[in-house]
């Protein structure tokens, strides 16, 4: 079996999230939205998912991400959150 | 009028030429000819325009859209429009050099069709040798690093095969299966006495797709499109009409669904003689049964009405003669008995334990 699988289990040491191949994030003018659009589907985000998904560009590690979105955000509960939200991005298979 | 939402998807019918004769084809029985196909010019100005009206995701369809020696550029059209492009493809004509120029000019995804597991029956069905092409477009796909996705139309013919078929799906790689019972419209429904399942033989099907649900835990995607005719469910067809999405045809022909070319008073809109978004909002086939002020009873104080709305006019047509009445698939139709019949008649095929003989079809071709 040679299907490419999603992301389960916990996430790996060191992990440098990046949007898998098949997803493209754009901002749709027209909807003044941020999409993730894959090969059938079309997945409008919510809130900060798109500046979340922004810096997951295969470089930054968990860390950094979540330090960069910590001093765009003062206060807001970043630490738990992202790395909560990118494991399900993850088990969605739109990160890797 | 209210505004029309705007739409997110395009099928862009680029040529109803094609190499395969499948019985099932969802083109219209009366099929564009190649002369009469939009230039690269006008494609490239449908994607702008489609792009603009808030169209974010296009299949590039056919017939086979690699007939269309100019797809390179139609694909880099979308890419510029912020189109999100999945090209869809019998797999015959598609070689590294052509992926390769795909794949450069922004293609981002690939579904393939494919007929049956066994090479034979596979060929069989399609009415041409194709097999071999699609194995290999397969792994083109793959070494690409393009998402694939296998399409498999199933009927009488090839349900029994379901596991095989997933098996072969999973071994060329696909990230997606999309197991697609057979919609009876234009060439199926001519082919429907051939390619009508029994229900013994779909309920074996459903439980076939539980099982590999359950050992591929998500791992692949599994889709399974139901069939209408059988459980007195109408399909919530394009999710509304004009309302979803739209297909342009290869001449032009702007439609609210592929099948819709079959109604025959629709007067369908032309992007060689409207903008699309005026087509969308203003012509008179786009907002013919948008929303629910066409529908009459039962659809029209129906509890359902907002989730199937009235299931598939193009069906409804093709079954009463009268594109505004209740899908005949659905249990609630008065018309519904002339699906049921099929379906429950022990003299009927369907109604019966054990498949007809197969084949016998009359296979899709220009003037057919």
């Amino acid at each position: 079996m040679t299907g490419p699988g999603t992301g389960t289990g916990p996430a790996p040491a060191g992990w440098r999230p990046a949007l898998s191949s098949a997803v493209s994030l754009r901002h749709d003018r027209v909807r003044d939205a941020d999409l993730l659009l894959l090969p059938e589907r079309v997945v409008v985000l919510r809130g900060s998912a798109a500046k979340i998904l922004r810096l997951c560009d295969g470089d930054r590690d968990l860390d950094a991400i979540v330090a960069e979105l910590r001093s765009r955000f003062p206060g807001a509960p970043v630490a738990e959150d992202v790395p909560a939200f990118l494991d399900r991005m993850r088990g969605e298979g739109w990160v890797r | 009028m209210t505004a029309a939402p705007r739409p997110w998807a395009l099928l862009a019918e680029l040529t109803h030429g094609c190499p395969l004769h499948c019985p099932y084809c969802s083109n219209p029985l009366e099929l564009v000819r190649r002369s009469r196909e939009l230039s690269t010019a006008e494609w490239t100005e449908v994607m702008r325009q489609a792009g603009e009206l808030g169209v974010v995701h296009t299949h590039l369809s056919g017939g086979e859209p690699l007939l269309r020696g100019d797809l390179a550029g139609i694909v880099t059209a979308a890419e510029s429009a912020g189109i999100y492009t999945q090209l869809v493809t019998s797999g015959v004509g598609l070689d590294g050099a052509r992926l390769a120029t795909l794949t450069a000019a922004g293609l981002r995804s690939v579904q393939l069709s494919l007929q049956h597991a066994d090479p034979a029956a596979s060929d069989r069905i399609a009415g041409h040798r194709s097999y071999a092409a699609k194995e290999r477009a397969a792994a083109l796909v793959r070494a690409a690093g393009l998402p694939l996705g296998i399409n498999v139309v199933l009927h009488r013919d090839n349900l029994d095969a379901l596991d095989a078929i997933i098996e072969r799906g999973l071994d060329w790689g696909a990230d997606r299966i999309e197991l697609a019972n057979t919609q009876f419209y234009g060439w199926a429904l001519r082919n429907r006495d051939a390619l009508l399942p029994t229900r013994d033989q779909l309920g074996r099907a459903r439980d076939t797709v539980q099982r590999w649900r359950d050992r591929l835990g998500g791992a692949t995607d599994l889709v399974w499109v139901v069939p209408d005719y059988f459980d007195g469910v109408a399909k919530p067809c394009m999710g509304g009409w004009g309302a979803v999405s739209l297909t342009v045809a290869p001449d032009g022909t702007v439609l609210p669904c592929p099948a819709a070319a079959s109604l025959p008073d629709l007067d369908p809109p032309n992007v060689r003689d409207h903008p699309l978004e005026w087509i969308w909002d203003h012509s008179g086939a786009f907002n013919r049964y948008r929303g629910e002020d066409w529908m009459r009873e039962p659809c029209r104080t129906c509890s359902r009405r907002a989730e199937d709305f009235g299931g598939c006019r193009c069906q409804a047509y093709a079954l009463t003669g009268d594109a505004a009445r209740t899908d005949p698939a659905c249990a609630l139709s008065p018309d519904h008995g002339v699906i049921r019949a099929l379906t429950t008649d022990p003299g009927h095929p369907a109604g019966a334990g054990t498949p007809a003989p197969t084949g016998g079809y009359a296979y899709r071709k220009p003037g057919g």
